[in-house]
């Protein structure tokens, strides 16, 4: 018997122990993957439970194990009365000043990036591959190299130790990043419309303004989500350039978490450090999925 | 009055490289000249040229008798339909079209009037609060018309506006563009691959090739008596047989020699023509090679030949054979008797023969 002259019954059997296969396959696929997100979920987990908790109830009770009476002692500690350090004001003022640094900075450097990605993606001009090949390079300087000329130019412009400082910081470091998203998605869209918008008339910033940043959400979000993390999460930058009003708020995690003497509260510290990670994460629920379709945009536009 | 379109020796390169070599031609007030030639010959960069989108190496360009060689595009009044279409995505149809009159300040009450006789005429009244993304090709194509149209400019462009679209779709936009044409009396600059577009739009054609204009002339000038080997096998639909031959002197006219294979030369004698030299290339379009008894008068000869293919087409039936060692096409009528492998009597009009030198490819006579 040839396998294309298979009798239909038999043809029939084999689909079935097919369709039985697949939904095994299936199920050990899902068995998998529930593993995957229990190892991943059980530090934050333990993180939330163990921030519930009380001290008293830490030390006697089981890492894993559910809160006997739940208490938002800790995460009210966290937020307005731990120490770091010689203050104890919690981490409320340095939330604060991650907001004033993060916000300016995520703006600034998608707004730029966005004119640069323009710029080099629609206006060639010569020199422009030159210049976006040293702004992606610039992707790939590890944050050390740059930290003592950064002192010396932050020293130079008045700025050391300020909020302004921290921004301009995070603007300089984020541009080659969002110059990358941008040019990248600008590059997709055809030159025939900057032609088409000049002969109706409008220039450079008419073009842009009122062609291409309409076009542009989904590499916005992109930028938006890629920038806040980065600069939301940066300890190194934050604890070079910052003075002691202006610390943002993962240095002053790792300062409660560092400074405290005596007993270690460590539903205090789990508080904190969810407070910390709590707005990026934020970010990414409510614009995840933007952010994976602003990823693949370029690749897929009609 | 000044021509509406004046481009003398333009040059443009880029970098080491020469795009466009001396290019000299004007258009007068309501011509429509059609750019065309294979893909590379410059066409689309000499329209970009006459946009301003595309700097000028070295030449003038006049638009409506004023120099525009460096001005910029939104200042030379002139209105442009891509390839593309190039809408903006994201605007509505109704502000696609308005966007050039509100760049340039046109008061409100304006642009609605021009938009609402601008979609009349286009018939897209429907389309107007729908996105580029929501129209079909068709439809998007009478949009950037439109925003074109809405424009009132000197001169209208067009970089291929119809390669986009399928075959039915083309031939009735074409027509559109024909009566749009009429209808204006606008003067336009059209560029396409395709020669029957050329010529079924244009007053005046353009052919290139290679960054230099081989010819210019009206439709018929150049489908009849094409410059030199190119232009005649480029233009025209079979393209124009090109049949080495061999001329001899023969009293008042002279007498053609057609090699054949396996077979006596083909003799044909063209009474009108005088002082060709030896080796020539005849050019035939393939209407002037038909039935026997169709056409009469003293520039038609029959000969015999061999049958290689027939393809009929509906309207003609297209028959290939071999003569001076060049494939040969016949257009025949659709029900002809010619059979593959039989031999056939073709009738020869020499009536509208062109002559073109082996070596340079120039036209002689």
């Amino acid at each position: 018997m040839t396998d294309v002259s298979a009798t239909p019954a038999a043809a029939a059997a084999s689909r079935s122990q097919g369709a039985g296969m697949k939904t095994a396959l299936r199920w050990g696929l899902y068995l998998i993957l529930g593993l995957f997100a229990i190892y991943y979920l059980m530090p934050l987990f333990v993180m939330l439970t163990t921030s519930l908790k009380s001290l008293e109830e830490i030390r006697t009770g089981d890492l894993v194990a559910l809160p006997r009476e739940v208490t938002f002692d800790a995460w009210a500690k966290a937020w307005s009365g731990a120490c770091t350090g010689i203050q104890c004001e919690g981490v409320r003022p340095y939330f604060w000043n991650s907001v004033l640094i993060a916000v300016p900075g995520v703006l600034i450097s998608t707004l730029l990036g966005a004119v640069n990605g323009y710029v080099i993606a629609q206006w060639r001009f010569k020199g422009a591959n030159i210049i976006f090949a040293l702004m992606l390079f610039g992707c790939f300087i590890p944050f050390q190299v740059v930290l003592l000329p950064m002192a010396r130019l932050l020293g130079l412009m008045g700025i050391a130790g300020t909020i302004p400082g921290l921004v301009f910081v995070h603007v300089i470091y984020g541009l080659g990043f969002t110059t990358l998203f941008f040019r990248n998605y600008y590059v997709t869209i055809p030159q025939e419309l900057v032609k088409a918008a000049k002969v109706d008339g409008a220039g450079f910033l008419r073009i842009f303004w009122s062609i291409f940043l309409p076009l542009s959400i989904p590499i916005i979000v992109v930028s938006v989500i890629w920038q806040f993390t980065q600069i939301w999460n940066d300890f190194l930058f934050g604890v070079s350039f910052s003075s002691a009003g202006t610390q943002p708020v993962t240095v002053a995690l790792n300062n409660i978490v560092n400074s405290t003497t005596g007993v270690k509260e460590y539903n205090v510290d789990m508080a904190a450090a969810i407070i910390a990670a709590l707005p990026t994460l934020l970010v990414y629920v409510v614009a995840g999925k933007y952010f994976i379709r602003g990823l693949t945009a370029g690749s897929v536009k009609g | 009055m000044a021509p509406i379109l004046d481009i003398q020796h333009l040059y443009k390169n880029y970098g080491a490289t020469e795009i466009l070599k001396d290019i000299n031609v004007s258009i007068e007030q309501g011509d429509f000249l059609v750019l065309v030639g294979p893909s590379g010959c410059g066409k689309s960069t000499l329209l970009n040229c006459i946009a301003g989108l595309e700097p000028i190496t070295g030449g003038t360009l006049k638009i409506g008798g004023e120099d525009m060689t460096h001005v910029s595009p939104k200042d030379r009044d002139i209105a442009m339909v891509f390839q593309s279409y190039a809408l903006y995505p994201t605007m509505s149809v109704a502000k696609n079209i308005t966007f050039g009159m509100k760049v340039r300040g046109v008061d409100q009450a304006t642009q609605e009037r021009k938009l609402a006789e601008v979609a009349r005429q286009l018939q897209i009244e429907p389309l107007l609060k729908r996105r580029p993304g929501q129209l079909s090709g068709g439809q998007r194509q009478r949009v950037a018309m439109g925003r074109a149209l809405v424009r009132d400019p000197k001169l209208f462009l067009f970089d291929e506006p119809l390669s986009n679209l399928d075959a039915k779709l083309r031939v009735e936009m074409r027509t559109e563009i024909k009566s749009l044409h009429q209808r204006l009396g606008a003067s336009m600059v059209y560029v396409t691959h395709d020669q029957i577009e050329a010529m079924t739009l244009a007053t005046k054609i353009v052919v290139m090739k290679g960054g230099v204009i081989q010819q210019i002339g009206t439709p018929a000038e150049i489908y009849n008596k094409p410059a030199n080997l190119f232009v005649a096998d480029f233009m025209g639909s079979p393209a124009m047989n090109l049949i080495p031959a061999k001329a001899r002197a023969n009293g008042t006219g002279t007498k053609l020699e057609i090699a054949r294979e396996g077979g006596a030369p083909i003799v044909l004698t063209d009474t009108r023509a005088t002082n060709l030299p030896e080796d020539v290339i005849l050019g035939l379009r393939p209407e002037d090679i038909s039935e026997p008894g169709f056409r009469s008068g003293e520039t038609v000869q029959e000969a015999q030949c061999q049958v290689e293919i027939v393809e009929p087409a509906g309207a003609d039936t297209y028959v290939m054979t071999t003569l001076g060692g060049k494939q040969i096409t016949a257009r025949l009528h659709s029900e002809t008797e010619a059979a593959p492998g039989a031999a056939h009597t073709f009738a020869f009009d020499l009536g509208k023969v062109s002559y073109f030198k082996p070596d340079t490819g120039e036209r002689i006579l």
